[in-house]
């Protein structure tokens, strides 16, 4: 006789199905490697090799902030309109209906998404080492820098995901209410375009959320130390990175809590 | 034996509509109980109340001793469900899905053997997505009862089935039975609750219209009917005494009386009059 499964098996489980079904649904995953990669290629050959400034080019620059933003549109972007399907076919519900504790669910989905970042990063820095002569940070201290961007990064946005999986009305809805914003972010956070070059005003919204910090995280890890004199207030400012996606950390952890529904509008 | 579940004065309101109406029910361990009623009854809102996915209005629920919602953990691992009208579209295939609902109960069935009772077993390695309905809707219930549960909900399980795959199914859920669990049963299919059901509740606009077994449904309308043709056209008799009648009617008539037929009212006459009668009375 087997008894009650733990919730960390039970976590372990959900994360190697999710796993599996991603690798199976081919078209999503290709569409999500390679989405960057296109972007990569493309804006990298509309902008060349164009310096910046201190010996950065652009497409250096670039690297860093695809690399933010396949974070956001990782755990933001593709889970949160997952769920919103899931909440349409009636898959949540059927989870609810099930013994399945709810920590294993969103725990699954965590792990899920940080497998397919971290896949993500790693073809990313690969291509940004082969091609267009970034050089690999050496030493403890960027790569500790990097660890914790990335997970602050995924955590939250894995967390807004969830959250944001309840604001369509339909899993048909989704993508056209999630993708706008994260191409606004995109556009406006340093990732298309160098964030210094904006209007200031777009720059100041920016600054509220968190795919900016991402980016100029990644920067920092990436980019040489001298180019923190080419940024917005002459500094890569982790600290305050750091305090602007903890914040984002608290405020996905709230609104997943408080806006999570297993059910469809009207279904209760 | 005692009851799996209890219903008092369940009440069920949205706005100004009352899905359910005052139903009260009491459900026997072991027994298939069927729900009966036309579309918009109430079947399925009373069902989900007693599963934990809808809050109701007002009234007291039972169900395997706990308020479903309150219940937690503990409660859904003695819980199957087949929800209505969804179907398993996903990626992973008969087996890995079945295996890993069997995973988040204590004492679950024998993966193989849940995946052959409902005869998915060579298609035990096919993706879900690739299946039939039938063949998904049939996952569903392999996923239903591989925890091994007390209780078994099955919400319309058979709408849109071929005949042939309806009657296999009927067999399934026969077999469900036979192990020991309790099954909960809405369906809109009077030969399905006719066959499986030890007892049936007809609904009709949120409350109870009638209570019986199949048999003794049926047995409800005494009357039967006698039809026959003669010079001035069709007629139609009812009655308690059809041999009486039919007997003065051959005296009356030389010969063959044309297109004679005695019938006894099947469970869809006594349904359709009870579902009728509801609906006069509340107009």
């Amino acid at each position: 006789m087997n008894t009650r499964p733990s919730l960390v098996a039970l976590t372990l489980e959900r994360a190697r199905l999710e796993n599996v079904e991603f690798v199976r649904s081919r078209d999503q995953m290709i569409f999500i490697f390679s989405f960057p990669i296109i972007f990569m290629v493309l804006f990298g050959a509309i902008f060349g090799g164009q310096e910046l400034a201190f010996g950065v080019t652009f497409p250096q620059y670039l690297l860093a902030g695809l690399i933010a933003s396949g974070i956001l549109n990782t755990g933001f972007q593709s889970l949160g309109i997952a769920i919103a399907i899931d909440r349409d076919n009636g898959v949540l519900k059927r989870l609810r209906g099930t013994p399945l504790p709810p920590a294993a669910y969103f725990g699954g989905k965590v792990l899920h998404v940080l497998f397919v970042s971290a896949v993500q990063v790693a073809l990313l820095i690969a291509m940004g080492v082969a091609f267009y002569g970034v050089s690999l940070p050496t030493g403890l201290d960027p790569w500790l820098t990097f660890a914790w961007v990335f997970l602050l990064g995924v955590t939250g946005s894995t967390l807004l995901g969830i959250a944001v999986s309840s604001l369509p009305s339909s899993g048909r809805a989704a993508s056209a209410i999630i993708t706008p914003m994260v191409l606004y972010l995109q556009f406006t956070s340093g990732v298309f375009f160098v964030f210094t070059q904006l209007p200031g005003f777009l720059q100041t919204v920016a600054e509220f959320f968190p795919l900016k910090w991402l980016a100029q995280g990644m920067r920092s890890v990436f980019l040489p130390e001298d180019f923190a004199q080419a940024e917005a207030r002459m500094s890569y400012e982790l600290t305050t990175g750091a305090l602007v996606l903890a914040a984002w950390v608290v405020v996905g952890f709230i609104l997943a809590l408080v806006t999570f529904r297993w059910q469809k509008r009207g279904d209760s | 034996m005692g009851n799996a579940i209890e219903v008092a004065e369940l009440v069920k309101t949205y706005g100004e509509l009352h899905a359910v109406n005052g139903l009260d029910l009491e459900i026997e361990e072991g027994h298939i109980f069927a729900l009966l009623g036309p579309n918009g009854a109430g079947k399925s809102t009373t069902v989900e109340i007693l599963e934990g996915f809808r809050k109701r209005t007002s009234g007291h629920v039972s169900v395997l001793g706990a308020d479903p919602e309150k219940a937690g953990r503990a409660w859904r691992e003695k819980l199957g469900i087949v929800l209505q009208s969804t179907a398993v579209s996903s990626l992973l295939t008969v087996r890995e899905s079945v295996t890993h609902m069997a995973h988040l109960y204590p004492h679950p069935r024998e993966v193989d053997e849940v995946i052959d009772a409902v005869g998915l077993t060579e298609k035990a390695d096919a993706k879900a997505m690739s299946m039939s309905g039938g063949q998904q809707r049939r996952l569903e219930v392999a996923l239903a009862v591989v925890g091994r549960p007390e209780l078994v909900f099955l919400d319309e399980p058979t709408t849109g089935f071929d005949p042939d795959v309806r009657r296999a199914f009927w067999k399934l859920i026969r077999s469900i039975k036979d192990d020991g669990s309790t099954i909960v049963l809405t369906t809109h299919y009077l030969d399905e609750a006719d066959y499986l059901a030890d007892k049936v509740a007809i609904i009709a606009q949120g409350a109870k219209v009638a209570e019986d077994t199949p048999a003794g449904l049926r047995g409800r309308a005494g009357e039967a009917v006698v039809r026959w043709r003669d010079a001035s056209g069709a007629h139609e008799k009812r009655t308690t005494t059809p041999t009486a009648f039919a007997r003065t009617l051959l005296a009356k008539h030389k010969g063959e009386v044309p297109d004679l037929e005695i019938s006894r009212p099947s469970l869809e006459d006594v349904y359709l009059d009870l579902t009728d009668l509801r609906t006069e009375e509340d107009s």
